[in-house]
């Protein structure tokens, strides 16, 4: 499969990989995928008393593109609001790293990751 | 050492030099036609073409005139399937095979059910292989034909053809093997094997791509319905001119394996043991099908919870197969392993080492330093790895399939 080069970058040298503190009160964990379907993201971010993304972590389980894409929307999400991070789209992280077509679902599963990440953060601060 | 390393020898090898040199000047100089009759050209041609016969049959303890040539495996799967099944369609439309087939028999098995034909898929045991009383209770009084391959092309198992053909000619069932990953690599005497139809190819044993046959047994006398229809050539079974240098070529492979393939398979066998003993002292490493029943040179291996495709980017100096070559470009995982009722995570992790005549002790230390970096890397960044250290049964999780 032909790759482009920003998403080999990615690939070879993935940025942002690890964990952080699930139980930690200004950290959003995001799950998705399922190791049937061949890849499995978590997306972790940590976010700051002015609603800012501050951190982000990541660790995939998956293809090149899944774990390119992983890499990528951690680099986006820092420094934006959780709402403004809430905008990335799949669309987007296609574009950027080149996806070919039967590659479009790992953008999609990296959008779903943010999601899913900042709903467990809005979860913790809820009430 | 060479880069990229070649470890897919279960996808194609290189033609042997000894094999190429032989073969070229039947192109040039000698490019007669083997089916002209009235010249030297044709003669000369044609005495190489029966050679190469003979060179074949002989890896098989075959008769030559048993040896009838096609494009390859493929071709020879279809000519014997299709062929076998319309011929005795009066005797019964029902054929059996195994869901860990090629497609090249699991296609024309198909098309024969598009034709008015009934098809059972045997199941495989965890092992790989097939198990004979489940094979026994499928058969039934209109089982017309039974295609098992030899040995499986993913994972190297040998099915029991020997305890295959027992029963097969015992109730008068045609018997189809598709032994294209078994030539040069197991022993096969067809004088004892009770099978009627076998199908070979050249470029799995340092042969050229292009050029394959297919035994088609003469006592008891199996017949066929041709599929390819013209000037009569290979006694009407199948037309086309044939391509002599093509021949040359594989009769030359076939004899090179018939007079080297004892000490070549030792040799490989050392190289493959070697190879699994490394990757072994890594955790969670699985063997794909039974190592007892196995072909020498085969090591399908499961690094669970890495994913293939991203190992198979990992090892980009080594070429190897994620899945069979065939469908690796899908996102399924290969349904050989999924027939063999692995995990789907650890079907997404395997790959297929297949060690040959030119691969060296230093070409497997290399792959067994190169993996255990590359399997560490990955499992760094493998979510699945850091919940499973932190003692996380997988299946209990629940997933959000997408």
């Amino acid at each position: 499969m032909a790759y482009s080069e920003k998403l080999l970058d990615h690939y070879e040298n993935p940025r942002n990989v690890g964990s952080l503190d699930k139980n930690s009160a200004g950290v959003g964990t995001g799950m998705v995928g399922a190791p049937a379907c061949g890849d499995v993201m978590k997306l972790q971010i940590q976010v700051g008393a002015n609603g800012m993304i501050e951190d982000a972590k990541f660790k995939t389980y998956g293809c090149g593109s899944a774990i390119a894409s992983s890499s990528l929307v951690t680099e986006w999400v820092k420094g934006k609001t959780v709402d403004e991070a809430l905008n990335i789209k799949n669309t987007q992280i296609a574009e950027e790293l080149a996806l070919p077509p039967v590659k479009i679902h790992c953008s999609i599963l990296a959008e779903d990751a943010i999601k899913a990440a900042i709903a467990d953060y809005k979860k913790k601060h809820e009430g | 050492m060479k880069f990229p390393l070649y470890l897919d020898y279960s996808a194609t090898t290189p033609v042997d030099p000894r094999v190429a040199e032989k073969m070229i000047p039947w192109l040039t100089e000698q490019f007669g036609n083997p089916a002209s009759r009235s010249h030297s050209f044709g003669w000369d041609a044609e005495k190489a073409v029966e050679d190469a016969r003979a060179d074949v049959a002989a890896l098989i303890n075959a008769d030559p005139r048993e040896i009838i040539w096609t494009s390859g495996a493929t071709e020879s799967n279809n000519l014997a399937i299709k062929g076998a099944a319309q011929f005795y369609k009066g005797k019964g439309k029902h054929i059996i095979t195994v869901k860990t087939e090629h497609k090249a028999v699991l296609d024309p098995v198909r098309e024969m059910e598009r034709q008015g034909f009934e098809a059972t898929y045997l199941d495989v045991q965890e092992n790989g292989l097939i198990d004979l009383e489940a094979f026994k209770a499928a058969i039934r009084p209109d089982t017309s034909l039974v295609s098992i391959m030899f040995v499986n092309n993913e994972i190297g198992v040998i099915q029991p053809i020997a305890e295959i053909g027992e029963i097969c000619r015992e109730k008068g069932i045609v018997f189809h093997v598709d032994a294209a990953q078994a030539s040069g690599k197991v022993k096969i005497d067809l004088q004892e094997l009770k099978v009627d139809l076998m199908s070979f190819s050249a470029h799995k044993v340092y042969g050229p791509k292009g050029i394959g046959a297919l035994y088609v047994r003469r006592k008891p006398r199996v017949r066929l319905e041709a599929q390819m229809h013209g000037g009569g050539h290979e006694r009407g079974l199948r037309s086309g001119t044939l391509p002599t240098h093509q021949i040359v070529g594989m009769g030359e492979a076939f004899r090179i394996a018939r007079l080297e393939m004892e000490a070549e398979n030792e040799r490989i066998r050392a190289l493959r043991d070697r190879l699994l003993a490394g990757f072994e002292e890594m955790e969670a490493v699985y063997v794909n099908g039974d190592m007892e029943h196995r072909v020498a040179h085969n090591l399908n291996i499961s690094f669970a919870y890495v994913e293939g495709e991203s190992l198979i980017m990992a090892v980009k100096n080594i070429a190897v197969s994620s899945g069979s070559a065939c469908t690796s470009a899908s996102l399924e995982p290969s349904y050989v392993l999924r027939a063999l009722g692995r995990d789907d995570e650890l079907a997404h992790s395997s790959i297929r080492f297949t060690i040959g005549r030119f691969t060296t002790e230093e070409e497997v230390d290399y792959t067994i330093d190169l993996l255990k970096q590359r399997i560490g890397k990955l499992r760094d960044l493998s979510p699945l790895w850091e919940m499973v250290q932190e003692g996380v049964d997988l299946n209990t999780v629940q997933w959000a399939a997408h």
